[in-house]
């Protein structure tokens, strides 16, 4: 029971990160590879706020969040957009995205090893203990858990009950299609990268309070999060949820009741599952 | 009669809620030159899709001379014979007109390497009236010369049932009669044919027997002169006079 | 076999410039030797990675997974079989290895593929590390074998040479034609009668083999290998910058990104080491914006424009439907 709920807070927080990936793969198109470095990216400026300025992350949120949106949207307008212009096939901006995000994490990475070098970092926030059905948790999990549900509930009523989230939606299923109806698709693929990088970021904070975090961990989480979207099908925002949750108690299960050292393990068997039996992922579309 | 070269029997597709072919049967013959016609949308690039293998049927049976080949993947069907040209044309577009067409020879119908191979291509090219542009690189050439080189590496499989989808589709007046010769041409040869298409001057000028395909299903299936004049074929067409 | 006269020119320049790699560890057994070990890894390496990304456009983030095994199976093997037996086994369980990842992931888009092998050296330095912690005590395997440098460089440039005559059969061959016809629409591919999934599985293996041999054969010189090292997730990364820097179009391509770029790293990692990896995001994104076909794709299209008046036909987009 107990690793059935540590494993939902975690998942939660992975949620978010994944959330951000789906917005920017499912709607963009781009496979970025380097959204795991603004999640570090977060977990230090969370960090840096908390330290020298007392600011609570959950403060510092309104700060991260937005100016993670700004850059993501200058990183897609300056870098991705001419790739997405010169692409004749979706495949080929597949390619051209991944190893341009994929030099963008390089880059990224090495920036921040040279700011704040490669040490492991923490903080103490709400690190009292919280009960849950007779058992405790740090609160400081709980908390981040629960502003992963607000967050990403405010993302659903975004995309479920907004008309601008809606043709977000019409993008991700048929980009075509959607712009036939006057969905201007270019500004919509922007907003749902930079949107997506402001939702990493989030969780990239929230994740702060509680995880030690270092500069180099940023490829660990864009695996998770990769095989997360994958997993809860493409551009589907239920699924990611879904399976970052599965993702969590899977992870959490193992780590307990087997061995720490093989959660990666226990994630790519789930991942090569689903890939052997249901590619299109939890909610996807069956490809023709 | 003569023997049936491919045999639909109940063929469907769905795709979620829309069923793009429900319940669609029929039978050509060996050397015939089968149409298939309907409105936009009525399911009949579906129904190609189905027999080449680029998808699976939902349910029924789809029969090559008697075996079996629905629900074989599309690489082994095109190997038991069935060929075909796409709506859109697929060139490789790394490769001139010779290679794009052995390609169609090598690993299909029947399997040719090196010099057989190259014979063949040139043939063929010169079939379809691309003689002594072998070399040119396909993305030099136009649309209509992309299409006969697809028609060429279609036949270079030396294939048992030849599917053209819309092979006709945006020629100019000049360059349709051409196309039509040289289907004739082609039909006369013995090689049977099913031709999805919208010209309709194409169908009746070509086509021995055809089906109509209207939302998925089978409406009429029979002689072209038949099935043109019949009431239903034409309110598909056309629509209903309260569509307006 | 009928040669042309261009292949075999490109044979004996070939020949004589692996002949006059072959001597260099008469004239220097230090710092040079040690460099062009290090590019002749890299030039087997990234051609293996070529014979298979290079055709189909994956994109395979698998080749320190590939490399580590071939190092384990000379590290848990030197007691009990002679070395060729060994790098041999390398191969094998390399070769085993990309069949199982290419039979999960080939038959679906390559996206997939990409994030797969993206995690799969940590994921088998994670089983192997289990692993190593259950069945014995110590992390690391002692490799102790009578090879000096030289003896690691030779081997390592013959692997080379077998690579690269493997690419230029298979691109003779009908499997080499298969290969780019996948590579170029793989619809068409199928409907010509190709098993597309079974090809592309067998020359990941291929590529695969070849990998593992060459960590197999790079296991003595380190007297200790253990899980980070030997599955150390930059390798990958930098066979795939070398191999796109320098082309993958041609098989020789990736030689022109490795020469070069292996140098540049080590004068980066002496003078500047905090920022290699700048200088690795720096790359592929100029690889990316600049030199789309690589170095070689870029002197290539130059070539051609220099050579070829413009055609007279007006030329029809290439439509490949997303």
């Amino acid at each position: 029971m107990e690793t059935i709920v540590t494993g939902i807070l975690l998942g939660g927080t992975y949620a978010l990160v994944a959330l951000g990936l789906t917005l920017q793969y499912g709607v963009s198109r781009i496979m970025n590879l380097a959204n795991g470095e603004t999640l570090v990216a977060a977990c230090f400026i969370a960090f840096w706020l908390f330290t020298s300025y007392q600011v609570s992350p959950l403060w510092g949120l309104l700060v991260i969040a937005p100016v993670a949106f700004v850059v993501n949207w200058a990183i897609y307008m300056l870098l991705l957009r001419p790739l997405v212009d010169r692409a004749k096939t979706q495949g080929m901006l597949e390619v051209d995205s991944i190893l341009a995000t994929f030099g963008l994490l390089f880059m990224f990475q090495g920036l921040m090893l040279r700011g704040f070098g490669g040490a492991y970092t923490s903080y103490a926030f709400l690190a009292e203990r919280f009960e849950i059905f007779g058992t405790f948790y740090g609160l400081n999990r709980v908390v981040a858990f629960v502003a992963a549900v607000l967050i990403s509930s405010a993302l659903y009523l975004f995309l479920y009950r907004t008309r601008y989230g809606t043709a977000v939606r019409a993008v991700a299923v048929n980009p075509n299609s959607a712009s036939l109806v006057g969905i201007d698709v270019a500004r919509a693929a922007a907003l749902s990268f930079a949107l997506g990088g402001a939702l990493t970021a989030c969780g990239g904070a929230l994740l702060s309070t509680y995880y030690t975090f270092n500069a180099s961990m940023g490829v660990v989480f864009t695996m998770k999060a990769l095989i997360i979207v994958i997993m809860g099908g493409v551009g589907d925002v239920r699924g990611a949820v879904i399976a970052a949750l599965i993702l969590g108690i899977t992870e959490t299960a193992v780590a307990r009741l087997i061995d720490p050292g093989l959660t990666l393990a226990a994630t790519y068997a789930l991942f090569t599952l689903v890939l052997l039996f249901r590619p299109q992922g939890i909610f996807g579309r069956q490809q023709a | 009669m003569t023997a049936v070269a491919l045999s639909v029997s109940g063929a469907r597709k769905a795709f979620g809620g829309l069923v793009a072919v429900n319940d669609v049967s029929f039978d050509v013959h060996e050397g015939e030159l089968f149409g298939l016609i309907g409105p936009n949308g009525s399911g009949k690039t579906t129904m190609l899709n189905l027999i080449s293998g680029a998808l699976k049927s939902d349910a029924g049976e789809i029969r090559l001379s008697g075996t079996r080949i629905s629900g074989l993947p599309a690489h082994r069907i095109a190997r038991f014979g069935v060929a075909r040209t796409f709506q859109l044309v697929r060139m490789l577009p790394s490769m001139d007109a010779e290679r794009n067409v052995i390609a169609g020879a090598v690993f299909g119908h029947q399997r040719l390497w090196g010099a057989p191979a190259r014979d063949l291509a040139r043939e063929l090219l010169a079939l379809v009236g691309l003689r002594g542009r072998e070399h040119v690189p396909v993305v030099a050439m136009t649309y209509i010369d992309q299409k006969r080189v697809e028609l060429a590496r279609a036949l270079a499989s030396n294939p048992r049932v030849l599917l053209l989808d819309e092979w006709l589709a945006g020629l100019n007046p000049s360059e349709l009669h051409i196309g039509i010769q040289l289907i004739d041409k082609l039909s006369r040869q013995g090689r049977t044919i099913i031709m999805v298409e919208h010209v309709m001057d194409a169908i009746r000028s070509l086509c021995g027997r055809c089906l109509v395909m209207n939302s998925g299903r089978k409406i009429k299936e029979g002689d072209v002169s038949e099935v043109l004049s019949d009431p239903q074929v034409v309110e598909a067409y056309l629509g209903d006079d309260d569509d307006a | 076999m009928r040669l042309s006269a261009g292949e075999i020119w490109t044979g004996l320049v070939g020949a004589f410039a692996v002949g006059v790699a072959a001597l260099l560890p008469l004239f220097d057994q230090g710092y040079y030797l040690a460099l062009a070990l290090n590019i002749v890894l890299y030039a087997a390496l990234c051609t293996a990675w070529t014979l298979f990304s290079g055709p189909t456009h994956y994109v395979s983030l698998a080749t320190a997974a590939f490399f580590g095994l071939g190092t384990y199976a000379v590290g848990l093997g030197l007691d009990y079989l002679p070395f060729p037996a060994l790098v041999l086994a390398g191969g094998a369980a390399a070769a085993v290895l990309a069949g199982l990842v290419g039979a999960a992931t080939l038959r679906i888009s390559g996206v997939y593929f990409v994030i797969f092998t993206f995690g799969l050296a940590e994921l088998v330095r994670q089983v192997v590390s289990y692993a190593q912690t259950k069945l014995s005590t110590r992390m690391g395997l002692y490799v102790f074998t009578d090879f000096t440098e030289k003896h690691i460089y030779w081997m390592l440039l013959a692997l080379t040479v077998l690579v690269f005559i493997t690419g230029w059969l298979i691109n003779r061959s009908r499997f080499g034609f298969a290969m780019q016809i996948i590579g170029n629409d793989e619809t068409v591919a199928r409907h010509s009668g190709i098993n597309t999934a079974r090809l592309k599985i067998i020359l990941f293996m291929i590529s695969g083999a070849f990998i593992g041999m060459a960590g197999a054969i790079l296991a003595p010189r380190y007297a200790y290998v253990e899980p980070p090292s030997a599955f150390n997730p930059m390798i990958s990364f930098l066979v795939v910058i070398m191999a796109l820097l320098g082309g993958t179009l041609r098989l020789w391509g990736p030689l022109v990104g490795v020469i070069p770029f292996t140098l540049v790293m080590d004068f980066v990692s002496v003078r500047f080491p905090n920022d290699t990896s700048i200088v690795i995001g720096i790359t592929f994104l100029v690889i990316v914006y600049l030199l789309p076909d690589g170095v070689t794709g870029r002197l290539e299209q130059l070539l051609a424009r220099i050579r070829q008046p413009r055609s007279h036909a007006e030329p029809a987009a290439v439509k490949e439907p997303a």
